[in-house]
């Protein structure tokens, strides 16, 4: 009954194990598709390990976890292709230019130079910006590159750890405006956060990880 | 806890390996030190091969063990992290006997050959052996998961398997085509009357009884120590339940 | 997700991608390469005789192409692992069997170029002699030898990076693995050379050997691979 769930993520009781800590004690949660969920909650509380137990990263100790309404534990495979997860590393060649980096993630999936220019000038990223190697661009620059990876990768699925991390006021403003937009278009975001009263506003649904588990606040 | 403080030290099983050990051990010692003849042409340095050749079978077995062990870890269903364990062991007490056999191959070699070494295919192959295994407990070693740890060991010790094979295949043809005057004076070959070939068998039990109990031990500490980090695991999981119910 | 069709399109835009850092950034030809040639210098002032040199010359390009594998295979493995790049295709489920045959195809053409450099300074430094029947057979031998190369230097460059940080444990992983390849290549090599009284026919033998074990280690590795850099 579960796998007819039509939640993307349901999680029930779930314990698991990173580095040999139990750093998820039993969460729950559900999340339904073109939500913006934030997680938040103090470093060490379990919220990177959740996500990257959604991305499929992770065995399930105990407990039963259904992403994208597969089963976490034995179909790991299958969720990993439809699901992005955007951690504390943006995951870019950086001796190559942004149009090359989002075109090796295009030519990954078949997609189209049509779906590349839409998901470049969803980044505002324009012509010059694309052919500068990545390495020489700014954080913030990093950061729209790697978004417009998971836009033509066609993640149903975004999972994103501290996301305005070493961004200034204006860069911040710009992930969010990107984060609305993708989940209008039928994006389902999750946004771990330690920043509350930066990320609150964008979110439709606040969720608080306390010590591996989860506690749900409107 | 309970149960962990009652486990005694030993098994019906590895108390009868250490047994046969100890009296193969004594039969090797005395009868390969005193009573068995020296040999025509190699005098009393033929003593030495009772205690080479065990230690290179046994080196060989562990080898063997090692791999099918970590075949089994890899294509079993549950991959259970008991073979994992098994393949460890082996390939630790192996590397010993390994170095066992270097060592006393190349005190012969001296005595015999005049020289400590000769590129000769079966010395050549078990120096690469050595080398490998120094290799697969590095990786051992890396940390991570016990799973990515057992798999990532695993893969290596089949590759080994590919390896040593190649190793002494090549090293055969290189020896053949390569005709050069032989410093051997003796290619090894030893007239051996009942009592020595009877100590050699004697002495083959004995060190691989030893190999087996030292397997067994070793694998029973690993197996306690993956019992105790679960313990550890589990009182850590209620101590974070406690905590967060508290705030 | 894991159809054939799939493995042929990730190996080609993994190769594709590895190759095109390459022609951006020059590090192997900028520095793997010089180091190499510096190398084969090296050899001639350390041996210090024309005769021992054209003898042994077969044998000195290939530990040239040694001690420059293990830089270039860092090398192929630093730029997944700067930015976490390895992890991004591991998470988004990408066929590992075509991460593997695209690396080691990549892999494979640096590792050519290399040796044709090592090749020219052999005849112009260490002045070696080629037949077109010696070309026929160095030409299968250095084909051979650098495709088992190329797929020993991908897997255990990726046992490696996987395990952050630990790239000094390469050498010792892959010097034994690799130890057919050079004896097998070095001995063709002399054969194509005619050095030291080696005959031609002698050569293909050892080119057999270097073929098998390309075939094992290709196989081991698309068997293998996707175990080494899961988490």
């Amino acid at each position: 009954m579960d796998a007819l769930s039509t939640s993307i993520i349901d999680l029930r009781d779930v314990v698991a194990v990173y580095n040999g800590y139990p750093a998820l004690a039993g969460a729950s949660l559900s999340v339904e598709k073109g939500e913006i969920v934030l997680f938040q909650g103090p470093n060490g509380a379990g919220k990177s390990t959740l996500l990257r137990l959604c991305a499929g990263l992770l065995p399930v100790e105990r407990g039963t976890a259904f992403v994208l309404g597969c089963n976490v534990q034995d179909e790991r495979e299958r969720i990993r292709s439809r699901v992005g997860l955007l951690g504390h590393n943006n995951g870019l060649y950086a001796d190559l230019s942004i149009a090359d980096n989002i075109s090796f993630w295009a030519s990954m999936v078949g997609a189209s130079q049509i779906e590349i220019d839409a998901a470049m000038s969803r980044m505002g990223i324009d012509g010059s910006l694309a052919s500068r190697s990545v390495g020489n661009l700014s954080a913030g620059q990093k950061r729209r590159c790697a978004l417009a990876c998971l836009i033509v990768r066609r993640a149903e699925l975004w999972l994103l750890d501290e996301p305005h991390a070493g961004l200034d006021a204006k860069g911040r403003d710009e992930i969010d405006a990107i984060l609305r937009e993708a989940s209008q278009l039928g994006a389902t975001i999750v946004v771990a956060s330690h920043e509350i009263e930066r990320a609150q506003h964008l979110a439709t649904r606040n969720v608080a990880v306390v010590a591996g588990r989860v506690q749900e606040r409107s | 806890m309970n149960s962990t403080a009652v486990r005694s030290v030993g098994t019906p099983s590895t108390r009868l390996f250490g047994l046969l050990a100890i009296a193969c051990m004594t039969w090797v010692v005395v009868g390969g030190l005193f009573f068995t003849p020296a040999d025509l042409n190699q005098g009393e340095s033929v003593r030495i091969m009772y205690v080479h050749v065990p230690t290179a079978w046994v080196a060989y077995l562990a080898f063997i063990v090692t791999g099918v062990a970590s075949a089994m870890f890899m294509f079993g269903k549950k991959h259970s992290l008991g073979f994992d364990r098994v393949a460890g062991a082996s390939a630790e007490v192996g590397l010993m006997f390994m170095a066992i056999t270097l060592i006393s191959g190349s005190l012969w070699g001296r005595l015999t050959w005049g020289t400590f070494w000769e590129w000769d295919p079966r010395l050549t192959t078990t120096a690469f052996l050595f080398v490998t295994y120094l290799g697969y407990m590095a990786v051992r070693g890396l940390g991570g998961s016990p799973q990515q740890r057992a798999r990532r060991s695993a893969v290596v010790a089949m590759l080994a398997v590919l390896e040593i094979p190649l190793v002494h295949f090549s090293v055969v043809m290189w020896r053949s085509l390569h005709q050069r005057a032989s410093v051997l004076s003796t290619d090894g070959d030893i007239k051996m009357d009942g009592l020595m070939l009877t100590t050699l068998f004697v002495g083959v039990i004995g060190f691989t009884c030893t190999f087996a109990w030292l397997v067994s031990h070793r694998q029973r500490v690993m197996a306690m120590r993956d019992i105790l980090l679960a313990t550890q695991l589990d009182s850590a999981l209620n101590e974070r339940i406690a905590e967060g119910s508290q705030s | 997700m894991s159809t054939s069709p799939n493995i042929a399109r990730v190996a080609r835009v993994v190769a594709a991608k590895d190759l095109r850092i390459e022609m951006r950034s020059h590090i192997v030809v900028q520095q793997v390469l010089p180091f190499a040639g510096l190398v084969m210098v090296m050899f001639a002032f350390a041996l210090d005789n024309d005769d021992v040199l054209q003898r042994v010359a077969g044998g000195l390009v290939w530990l040239a192409t040694l001690f420059s594998l293990f830089i270039v295979v860092q090398r192929s493995y630093a730029i997944e692992t700067s930015d976490g790049a390895l992890d991004a295709l591991r998470v988004a489920g990408v066929d590992s069997q075509g991460i593997f045959l695209g690396k080691s195809a990549a892999l494979f053409v640096q590792l050519i170029t290399l040796e044709l450099l090592l090749f020219v300074l052999a005849v112009v430094l260490y002045q070696v002699q080629l037949s077109l029947a010696g070309l026929v057979l160095l030409v299968t031998c250095v084909l051979c030898a650098t495709a088992g190369l190329a797929f020993v230097g991908t897997l255990y460059g990726g046992l490696t990076a996987g395990a952050h940080g630990r790239e000094t444990l390469l050498p010792l992983l892959l010097l034994p693995v690799v130890a057919p390849v050079v004896l097998s290549a070095t001995r063709a090599t002399e054969s194509a050379f005619l050095s030291g009284g080696a005959v031609l026919a002698d050569g293909w033998p050892w080119v057999g050997v270097l073929a098998v074990f390309a075939a094992l280690f290709g196989i081991g590795g698309l068997l293998s691979f996707g175990a080494l850099i899961e988490e």
